[in-house]
């Protein structure tokens, strides 16, 4: 049988061959899997590891679907590590999204005259304020009355999709639009400016990737970085030390609200161009999955994200391609998880072969 | 001992490899059929975009039927693909920008919130067709089509006004928007033309899929007296809820008989196929136009199916004659005097209802209780 020991320091080349070795798991799987359903399994795999980065297109996209994953995931993985449980983030990305949009179309109706150079750091710092001011609730309810942030921040997302449900069936609806859920189409000003003429991928990426590189020097460059670490896991050795794990509630929650707000904000002024109920696509959640994929490591963050986002765009490229249909793409998709937060057990630990012997009481 | 399970374990990996190379070799080998070349003009590539599973029932199953009949009536002259699952954000635009390079001629997209995306490719793309269900912007090579689903649920509601002991009907309803709203009221009116003392109580989801949330909704609807229920949502879930309650329910989107049949009263099925056939016909043909397609139970393009066997007679003869009604045209779903549940008169007397009433409603008919969730 197989023995997991603990090794004595974390092993440095694991944590380099881990995520390898879960690649080769989930080819050989999936290649398992494709065969049993009659698909040619390198044709399905090239869907997944190869079409997504292959031409401009591609990779345009690719950037676009990672965008709102990357800065959502990067406030998780400072929250996570603060031992800050905000799995709330699809409600900050809403509030971002609708403080954003609320803005543009603000901009819209009232025919303000402004370039999209301009409208950009206005747009970012509404995003910020929306999901910041989400998550604020978050931290003052936990500061305050010792609430559970866990349970906080998830109810919040549903009265955040509620609230936009009601501003886009009520008062912000297209006055002209037969009825339907959504706003307008807001003006070309508001529009976050692209970096390829007739592609879809904007400058917001770069701001993410700004954004990762930034998190990485406070987290790991700064002496509020490290007390943040500190001061999660170990309150009581932070108190010895003179850290307030208050302030750390307060600095992780704010910070990570923003981040998914100013995502929400990107993907509404964006590749959308209006509000509408279906804002909310799970970005928020899946960063949750994509932060400990990353390991709470803002770069990490950055690469988990592309996987992730490969993987969702190879399984809708697998469907019209080669017939695979959406279910299985899901299975390979989550093969594909398992695999890689599996293996990173390994980093930690050692497998033992050991012989079988039935244990008897002592 | 540990060295030489790891060699098995590497060797018996290779061996796996090396079967799985084989069976990948294996399939390549024959050459498909398919792609033979001939010396007839190329097939017409068709793509579908599908907002939910296809599964075995609903909304985009139903699509899906049509999609499968045309490959059937065509042969080679057309070939189909479908994307499923497509959320109506962002990735739609992809999805279809994808279609659209992959050498596809026509796209149909199912799903109202592939609207914007769809008006944004069929932009750059003036030498392909698309076709978007249920939404309202066209453009030169941008058309759309909708079923009147509302003669169904009328229909429906004639088989609830006469089947419901306690005089309240349950409706689960996805998202109120127009379509919707109709059907419900729609509903309302079908029961209320066979009895005028049906009240009907309503449940939102703000989901067109979600079998856990439907089951609630039904539950909670039983649990207020509703006995008779239909659902503007795609799953089976309503009606099975009914059948363990043991009460009724309906099918929606597609025949539904088979997963409750002691409570299916019947099913509102569509029926695209006659759509995607003219549709196909028309771009093979050459003859394309950007129109608007409504069509109902007159063209075939929904009905009541698979009426319950233990209906009673009179019920069947009354369900009957409704659905003759709206195919010769005696029967109008929305004919005045229709008077919203504040008590105003929104219809005048021995008017009928055109399309720009009907795509605007935003109330609901005496009968139905509460209030539309956009007008609070």
């Amino acid at each position: 049988m197989i023995r997991l020991d603990v090794r004595p320091v974390p092993s440095l080349r694991m944590s380099v061959l881990s995520p390898l070795i879960a690649l080769a798991v989930t080819v050989a799987a999936g290649g398992v899997l494709f065969l049993a359903l009659g698909k040619d399994p390198v044709r399905v795999l090239s869907m997944f590891l190869v079409e997504p980065f292959h031409g401009v297109r591609a990779l345009t996209e690719l950037g676009l679907k990672c965008t709102p994953l990357i800065l959502c995931a990067l406030g998780l993985g400072l929250c996570f590590r603060s031992n800050v449980w905000n799995i709330g983030a699809e409600g900050q990305f809403l509030m971002g999204a609708i403080a954003g949009g609320g803005l543009a179309l603000w901009v819209t109706t009232a025919s303000v005259a402004l370039s999209p150079w301009a409208f950009f750091p206005l747009v970012v710092t509404a995003g910020a304020a929306g999901g910041a001011a989400w998550a604020a609730i978050v931290a003052l309810l936990r500061d305050r009355f010792n609430a559970n942030e866990i349970l906080v921040s998830l109810m919040l997302v549903y009265v955040a999709d509620l609230f936009l449900s009601w501003l886009v069936f009520g008062p912000w609806k297209d006055p002209r639009g037969f009825n339907f859920p959504q706003t307008v189409q807001f003006a070309a000003a508001t529009e976050i400016p692209r970096f390829v003429r007739g592609m879809r991928l904007h400058w917001g990426f770069a701001f993410a990737l700004v954004a990762a590189v930034l998190m990485w020097l406070f987290m790991f460059r700064t002496h509020r970085g490290i007390q943040l670490q500190i001061g999660g896991p170990a309150p009581a050795a932070a108190r010895y030390a003179g850290f307030s794990s208050r302030s750390a509630v307060w600095t992780t929650l704010l910070v990570s609200g923003g981040l998914a707000g100013v995502a929400g904000a990107f993907e509404v002024a964006g590749p959308m161009g209006q509000l509408t109920p279906h804002v909310a696509s799970g970005y928020g959640f899946t960063a949750i999955i994509v932060a400990f994929v990353g390991r709470l490591h803002p770069l990490g963050a950055v690469l988990a994200s592309v996987v992730l986002s490969a993987f969702v765009i190879g399984g809708q490229l697998a469907q019209s391609r080669v017939g695979l249909p959406a279910s299985v793409s899901g299975v390979f998709q989550g093969i594909l998880l398992l695999a890689l937060l599996g293996c990173d057990t390994l980093i930690h630990h050692r497998l033992r072969l050991v012989r079988w012997t039935w244990r008897t009481a002592p | 001992m540990t060295r030489s399970f790891v060699r098995k374990l590497a060797l018996g990996a290779v061996v796996l490899g090396a079967t799985l190379a084989a069976c990948a070799k294996k399939e390549e080998a024959p050459p498909a059929p398919a792609a033979a070349p001939t010396a007839k003009a190329e097939p017409l590539k068709a793509a579908f975009v599908y907002v939910g599973p296809v599964g075995d029932s609903g909304w985009s199953f139903s699509h899906d039927l049509g999609r499968k009949n045309a490959l059937a009536k065509f042969g080679d002259k057309v070939t189909t693909t479908f994307v499923e699952k497509v959320p109506e954000g962002p990735d739609a635009e992809r999805v279809i920008r994808d279609l659209v390079a992959q050498g596809n001629k026509v796209v149909f997209a199912t799903s109202f919130g592939f609207m914007d995306a769809m008006v944004k490719v069929a932009k750059d793309h003036p030498d392909v067709y698309f076709e978007h269900a249920t939404g309202y912007k066209t453009a030169d090579n941008l058309r759309v089509y909708e079923a009147r689903f509302y003669e169904g649920a009328y229909l429906a509601g004639v088989v609830a006004g006469k089947m419901t002991k306690t005089n309240t009907l349950g409706f689960v309803a996805s998202f109120p928007i127009p379509e919707v709203l109709r059907n419900i009221n729609a509903y309302t009116l079908g029961a209320q033309s066979v009895n005028p003392k049906v009240k009907t109580r309503v449940v939102w989801i703000n989901s067109w899929f979600d079998p856990p949330k439907e089951t609630e909704a039904a539950q909670s609807l039983m649990n207020q007296g509703a006995d008779v229920l239909l659902q503007n949502t795609d799953s089976t879930a309503v009606l099975q809820a009914a059948e363990r309650n043991g009460k009724f329910g309906f099918g929606w989107d597609s025949d539904m008989s088979a997963f409750a049949p002691k409570a299916h009263l019947g099913s509102v099925a569509l029926n695209w196929t006659v759509y995607y056939e003219k549709s196909f016909g028309e771009i093979l043909e050459k003859r394309w136009k950007p129109e608007v397609t409504k069509w109902g139970v007159k063209e075939g393009m929904l009905d009541f199916v698979k009426p319950a066997a233990f209906l009673p007679e009179e019920t069947k003869k009354a369900v009957e004659a409704a659905r003759e009604g709206l195919k010769t045209g005696t029967v109008a779903v929305f004919k005045g005097p229709v008077v919203d549940n504040t008590g105003k008169e929104v219809l005048a007397k021995d008017a009928v209802a055109d399309d720009t009433w009907k795509g605007a409603i935003n109330f609901y008919v005496k009968g139905v209780e509460g209030k539309v969730p956009s007008s609070m």
